[in-house]
């Protein structure tokens, strides 16, 4: 599952595949950067409704974003037990953020439909509709890579049992999950709670 | 199952994870598109040699112009750049190979792949025919409903996607596996471009990510951000487009910039002069590289203080440009001078990129712009920058590094011919293109009335294309000719300053028998001359047991990998079945995910 972990001393000490992930946040700062500056700017230029206030559902979103912030929590912890080499716990953690990542998955799901059913609000009924499915639609894909990493570690570890505690891969796979977790938390402040603003 | 693959034959390439091989591999491909980039720049001037011309058709021109501005910039001097940065990088920082020696196979392969998928645009005659910037709202369905667009749009996506994960290889690679005693300030100058290079790879790229899956929305779903009549903007596409595409000018022209330091120093057999005032320059330009994207655009009418702003950033980067020109200068100042190919194209650079910078400081100012704006007069400056720039700066290095590669020497005599015809056809070609954009010859159109006084400048301008044409056939028979009957090269040619002259020409799958320490900038010099001059023994390479040396296996998934993304970007292109493909794509993209992460590397 490794690039080099053939334990190439790095001129850094920093392991080759987790300096990696710190260089493709960078880059996914700015995808997401990008996305966000064209949802509000495109925000309030529908020509047709129905607009943000009309749509969104503020206690649900809240709580799966209170969901996807506990699954960083089990995240944190899954890291600690893989260190300790504590594989029931490890694998109990690992299996809270997958749990977690689905949850929130499950409300997006809910949110979308909601808003095509039951508000009429498709892809492109206004540009409203369509600059928030593609931010939000592209936050909800990395979620989905990190739930299917997530899930693919745990299977590897209930394969391999007590041989397999390779914590830089979780680590690395953990930096992964809290950048998509704290790009969440830019989205609920700027997309749903500015409204209120 | 990749334990036992053969270490010669097809199989071995297509497997290889070699860094040297992926860079010879990305030198091919690059040049096969010079010559198809070039093929269209010379129907183009074949068509506006006289007025009137019937030549070419309207709708012709138009593809050939827009695929020779995408195929000279995605499958030319980037991969081209690319080549350079695989082959040297790990040799230069004394490195085994690169960080993610699969990471980097899958990289060129989704760059060809990419590149194919592009060009089968020709073979269905869907070719693209909106300009290589493909403004909006010439993109939307209602003005181009055939799959041309599509082609450029995934073309460039899946190319753009080779490109960003190289990017993240070479930045760890540079960051994190310098030999022992290499600090930052002791890397080669060519290293320093190639790290911020990548800077601007990583950062930009997401943002044309990001506005092409936009157009790819408006195209196949009906959103609207780039149509008005929907609530969208066409001066956003602009907007994004040149936020990446500035940067982009950046990402062309600094590994050349590397590249000529190298030359001039080896041949004026004098240190880089200001070594640490050129890596700071590189810096500046790399940040200042994303501050000035509406320079592109002053006359969409961003207002005063918008224009004042990116007027002054434009302005403000002359500085470190201008620093680096006078530095190469420097360097050149009171050294032995050898006049070889290799440096004649650095030093042509040097001139050219001169001239090019000039007129690209007369852009910087929004009132001089808004006069030359769409006029031949930009033409000719974005080609004495890219083409007397960045191309001239890479021939330098193939001349440069080609005993490096082959173990042999290229053919002095040949390639000074092709200089002084690349040199005279260049000048020939795009000198006059600045008259004829003040006289206002528009850019971009096919074909122009008798009477407007551009008859001779466009004549001229062919005939050069011509000329150059020629130096391009002798620098590809030179190619061949040194591959079979060169003199056979030593380690060390030309008296190098850098480590990849330390060892064998070509040199040994594993680079480095035992890891390099360095103490100093140009270390490999001091190992050969004292500070004074004077003549040492250089040590030689130490004898190690080869077989203890290990190696990354070959992989098949690399190339796997590249043709299920492939597939999954062809679905949009194609008009039956398209969904079909796509998902076969994205099962084999999954399918060699796995196969990756779970084998051996």
């Amino acid at each position: 599952m490794s690039e080099s972990a053939h334990h190439f001393q790095t001129s850094t000490n920093i392991e080759n595949r987790k300096f990696a992930m710190w260089v493709l946040i960078a880059s996914e700062c700015f995808l997401f950067g990008t996305l966000i500056a064209n949802y509000l700017i495109n925000k309030g230029r529908s020509i047709a409704g129905p607009t943000p206030q009309d749509v969104y559902e503020i206690d649900i979103t809240t709580l799966s974003t209170f969901d996807l912030l506990m699954s960083s929590v089990a995240m944190v912890l899954a890291l600690h037990y893989c260190k300790e080499k504590d594989l029931r716990k490890f694998q109990f953690w690992t299996f809270m953020v997958v749990l977690g990542g689905l949850i929130f998955l499950g409300f997006q799901y809910h949110e979308f439909s909601t808003f095509v059913l039951k508000e009429g609000l498709g892809l492109s009924t206004n540009i409203f509709a369509s600059s928030f499915y593609l931010l939000t639609g592209c936050h909800g894909a990395h979620v989905t890579v990190g739930v299917l990493w997530m899930s693919s570690i745990l299977v590897t570890s209930l394969i391999k049992g007590k041989e397999w505690f390779n914590s830089d891969i979780v680590e690395v796979a953990g930096l992964y999950w809290h950048f998509v977790d704290v790009v969440w938390i830019i989205i609920f402040t700027v997309v749903y709670l500015f409204v209120y603003v | 199952m990749a334990k036992n693959l053969p270490k010669t034959g097809l199989i071995s390439w297509l497997t290889t994870v070699d860094h040297k091989r992926i860079g010879i591999m990305y030198a091919l491909g690059s040049l096969f598109f010079l010559i198809v980039g070039g093929i269209d720049a010379i129907l183009m001037r074949t068509q506006l040699m006289v007025p009137n011309s019937t030549f070419l058709s309207g709708e012709t021109y138009n593809g050939l112009v827009t695929m020779h501005g995408t195929t000279m910039i995605f499958l030319v001097i980037m991969p081209l750049s690319a080549a350079f940065f695989n082959y040297l990088v790990p040799l230069q920082i004394g490195a085994p190979d690169v960080a993610f020696p699969r990471l980097n196979a899958l990289s060129f392969w989704i760059w060809l792949f990419g590149s194919l998928l592009l060009n089968t645009s020709y073979l269905v005659q869907q070719v693209p025919s909106v300009g290589w910037f493909a403004y909006a709202n010439l993109t939307q369905k209602q003005f181009n409903p055939t799959h041309s667009v599509d082609f450029w749009i995934l073309g460039v996506q899946v190319v753009g996607l080779a490109s960003l994960i190289a990017s993240i290889n070479f930045f760890v690679t540079i960051v994190n596996m310098r030999a022992k005693g290499m600090t930052l300030l002791k890397m080669p100058l060519f290293v320093w471009t190639t790290l911020v290079t990548q800077v601007l790879l990583f950062l930009s790229l997401p943002v044309i990510t990001v506005a092409l899956v936009m157009i790819s929305f408006d195209r196949t779903f009906g959103t609207g951000f780039f149509n008005p009549g929907l609530g969208g903007q066409v001066v956003m596409w602009q907007h994004l487009f040149w936020i990446f595409g500035h940067p982009e000018v950046y990402i062309l022209i600094l590994p050349a910039m590397g590249i000529v330091s190298e030359i001039l120093a080896t041949f004026a057999r004098k240190p880089l002069f200001g070594y640490t005032v050129m890596v700071y320059s590189s810096c500046a330009i790399g940040f200042l590289g994303f501050a000035v994207w509406a320079h592109h655009m002053f006359t969409t009418g961003l207002g005063p203080w918008a224009t004042a702003l990116f007027s002054a950033a434009t302005m403000l980067i002359a500085v470190p440009t201008g620093v680096k020109i006078f530095n190469w200068i420097s360097t050149l100042w009171g050294g032995q001078i050898r006049f070889t190919t290799a440096s004649l194209f650095a030093i042509s650079f040097v001139a050219m990129f001169t001239f090019g910078g000039l007129s690209g400081i007369m852009h910087s100012s929004p009132v001089i712009d808004t006069q030359h704006q769409a006029s031949y007069f930009v033409v000719a400056h974005f080609h004495y920058v890219l083409y007397g720039g960045a191309v001239m700066g890479l021939f330098g290095g193939i001349y440069y590094w080609f005993p490096k590669v082959t173990g042999r020497m290229m053919n002095e005599f040949i390639g000074k011919t092709q200089f002084w015809l690349y040199m005279i056809g260049f000048n020939l070609t795009f000198f006059p293109m600045h008259f004829l954009g003040l006289e206002g010859m528009p850019r971009r159109i096919y074909t122009y009335a008798g009477d407007q006084n551009w008859n001779f400048w466009n004549l001229c301008a062919t005939l050069g294309a011509y000329i150059t044409a020629v130096g391009g056939a002798l620098f590809f028979i030179n190619m061949l000719y040194s591959m079979i009957w060169g003199a056979k090269a030593s380690a060390d040619p030309w008296d190098g300053r850098t480590l990849e002259w330390s060892i064998a020409s070509p040199p040994p799958e594993y680079n480095f028998a035992k890891l390099p320490e360095v103490s100093q900038l140009d270390d490999w010099w001091y190992k050969k001359y004292t500070h004074d001059g004077k003549r040492l023994t250089p040590p030689q390479q130490p004898v190690v047991d080869i077989s203890s040396i290990h190696l990354p296996n070959q992989s098949f998934w690399p190339i796997f990998l590249a043709g299920g993304i492939t597939m999954i970007a062809t679905g949009f292109v194609v008009s039956a079945n398209g969904v079909m493909i796509s998902l076969i794509g994205v099962a084999l993209t999954v399918a060699s995910t796995y196969g990756w992460a779970y084998e051996e590397p």
